[in-house]
């Protein structure tokens, strides 16, 4: 089962005029895996994660997603793949129920299909008592827990999460993660950005970008042993250490920016 | 003190964003207030810097009143709020001469306290701020909280968003600022900023669960951690859960930290329990308590 691979890029690369986001890198997820992808911010991460999700045409290279190409099939791609961001996730003004039946529909799902998703979504998540209620009057942790399981909705292949922990309180991150291990442990495949280094600890493997290349990619376990430290917060701070001032860069960097 | 509040209160609306908050800052003390987004930190701010008049209760900073006293308090401190709100459309070195004209100095007054911060985006300084990366954003608000020489510095969630590499340099710079006697009241929601700080106070839902130094805070833990891994995390976490002696289950990097409800915990027991549903390679180590593992056991 999990010899599977439902990433497969190969050489990807992005420039934006003659500067270059994403160079070159390589790299297969296997179904199942939950996969890190971390990197400084302007590293490239956003640049390369929107070429795997379909919304961003590299310049040269190869990647399949979900057995899909990036270049030719970008529209089964993100019919095939779940996406959750700290940045978008619900619609504020619909209600728990109204933005799950909206995903839903969006997704392609039959109206039955819907209803039953909707239902056994929200008794899971103990949401029947404000499933009227709008979106943007949760507090932040439900939002976030809501916006991961509407990511799931079509049992896509792969969910991406761009830093889906962003501001969230400990205790709701850690059931965050619980979700995400239950999602892995049945088949999804995570592939996760994140800013906190007690996360890339929890993932199966991790990759750091460092300036467009991938610099380093392991377990967390055989990375911390070959960096000689104790934690992946120690990993990240030899690896990422870029020379200070950063050099200007070109737009592919404004994505990752605030 | 440098800042002071006592039984403060604020409300927008129906929403009790902060409720009864009481602590004191120290001159020249760094001060964190940790906590995750919806805890009320961006209110003491502004209540704090004058832009917000609280609904009960009193507040000094440098010695003034922050309602009757508002604009000695403008003068006196400096502030860097969670969104960036310099003016995009001006260059770095035009922001930086704009809040220095306001404030009645020049860019050379106070130039050495700027100094180790600014010399990092004076290459750019003819660059607009909109332009600017985001750690650069950060170093030129910075710049400009600081150019008026403030006795308190405000920095609302200045690292959120950051990578670690911009964070620790982001903290090397608060404490090269400590130095030179400015009293630092600064929040964050990452848990292990908070051993940077002299005290901390950390706070969720408008209220204060405990105020001290991380170390006090830390080795107030009530009980015996554990750090237990083995091959299936999902599983792990389920069976422990499960464990009829739990009384908490957090997962934490490689391993999970459990507590047991009884003081007489024999790691054995578990390790056959965990063998006995079929997990492998597994490993039980009792451990130290870190600031996270106190704010989940105070919010509870």
């Amino acid at each position: 089962m999990k010899e599977e691979n439902v990433i497969e890029v190969n050489q990807l690369t992005k420039t934006f005029g003659d500067f270059t986001a994403v160079n070159a890198i390589s790299f297969e997820v296997k179904k199942g895996e939950i996969f890190g992808f971390l990197g400084a911010n302007g590293a490239g991460k956003t640049t390369a994660m929107k070429m795997l999700i379909g919304i961003s045409k590299p310049s040269s290279g190869e990647a399949t997603v979900a057995g899909f190409d990036v270049y030719s099939q970008p529209e089964s791609i993100k019919k095939n793949i779940g996406y959750m961001s700290q940045k978008f996730a619900l619609y504020d003004d619909l209600t728990v129920k109204e933005n799950i039946t909206f995903f839903g529909g969006i997704y392609g799902l039959p109206r039955k299909k819907i209803r039953e998703k909707r239902e056994q979504l929200i008794s899971e998540l103990g949401l029947e008592n404000i499933s009227n209620k709008l979106v943007g009057s949760l507090p932040l942790g439900w939002k976030q827990k809501l916006s991961f399981s509407v990511s799931l909705l079509h049992d896509p292949k792969i969910v991406f999460l761009d830093e889906p922990t962003g501001g969230v309180d400990p205790i709701t991150r850690r059931q965050f993660w619980e979700m995400i291990y239950k999602a892995a442990d049945q088949g999804t495949t995570i592939f996760v950005t994140t800013h906190y280094m007690d996360e890339a600890e929890y993932c199966d493997r991790v990759s750091i970008m460092v300036e467009g290349k991938i610099e380093a990619l392991d377990t967390p376990k055989k990375l911390k042993e070959q960096f000689k430290v104790d934690s992946m917060n120690d990993v990240f701070l030899k690896l990422a250490r870029i020379p200070s001032p950063t050099l200007p860069k070109g737009k592919g960097e404004n994505a990752d920016c605030n | 003190m440098s800042i002071s509040l006592s039984n403060i209160s604020k409300s927008y609306k129906k929403v009790k964003a902060v409720q009864d908050i009481s602590f004191d800052v120290n001159p020249g003390e760094l001060f964190g207030l940790i906590g995750p987004d919806g805890a009320g930190k961006t209110t003491i701010f502004r209540i704090l810097t004058t832009l917000l008049i609280p609904d009960e209760g009193n507040a000094t900073v440098a010695g003034f009143d922050v309602v009757k006293d508002y604009k000695a308090i403008r003068n006196s401190v400096g502030y860097m709020p969670g969104r960036f709100s310099l003016y995009q459309d001006l260059t770095v070195e035009e922001n930086l001469t704009f809040f220095a004209t306001i404030f009645g100095t020049t860019i050379e007054e106070n130039y050495d306290l700027i100094e180790d911060i600014y010399v990092q985006i004076e290459p750019f300084k003819n660059r607009r701020a909109g332009k600017l990366s985001g750690g650069m954003k950060q170093k030129l608000a910075l710049s400009c909280a600081l150019i008026h020489k403030p006795k308190v510095l405000f920095l609302d969630e200045p690292t959120t968003g950051v990578d670690p590499v911009s964070r620790k340099e982001f903290w090397e710079m608060l404490k090269r600022l400590q130095k030179k006697g400015i009293t630092i009241l600064v929040s964050t929601p990452y848990m292990d900023e908070a051993a940077l700080c002299d005290r901390i106070a950390l706070i969720q839902g408008g209220e204060i669960l405990e105020i001290d130094t991380p170390e006090a805070i830390v080795s107030q833990f009530p009980k015996t951690i554990y750090n237990v891994g083995a091959d299936n995390m999902y599983k792990l976490i389920q069976l422990l859960q499960q464990y009829e002696h739990v009384y908490s289950v957090f997962p934490f990097g490689e391993f999970v930290h459990y507590t047991d409800k009884r003081d007489s915990f024999e790691m054995a027991n578990l390790q056959s329990y965990l063998e006995k549903e079929g997990l492998t390679a597994i490993h039980i180590e009792s451990t130290k308590a870190n600031i996270e593992d106190a704010f989940m056991e105070l919010a509870r």
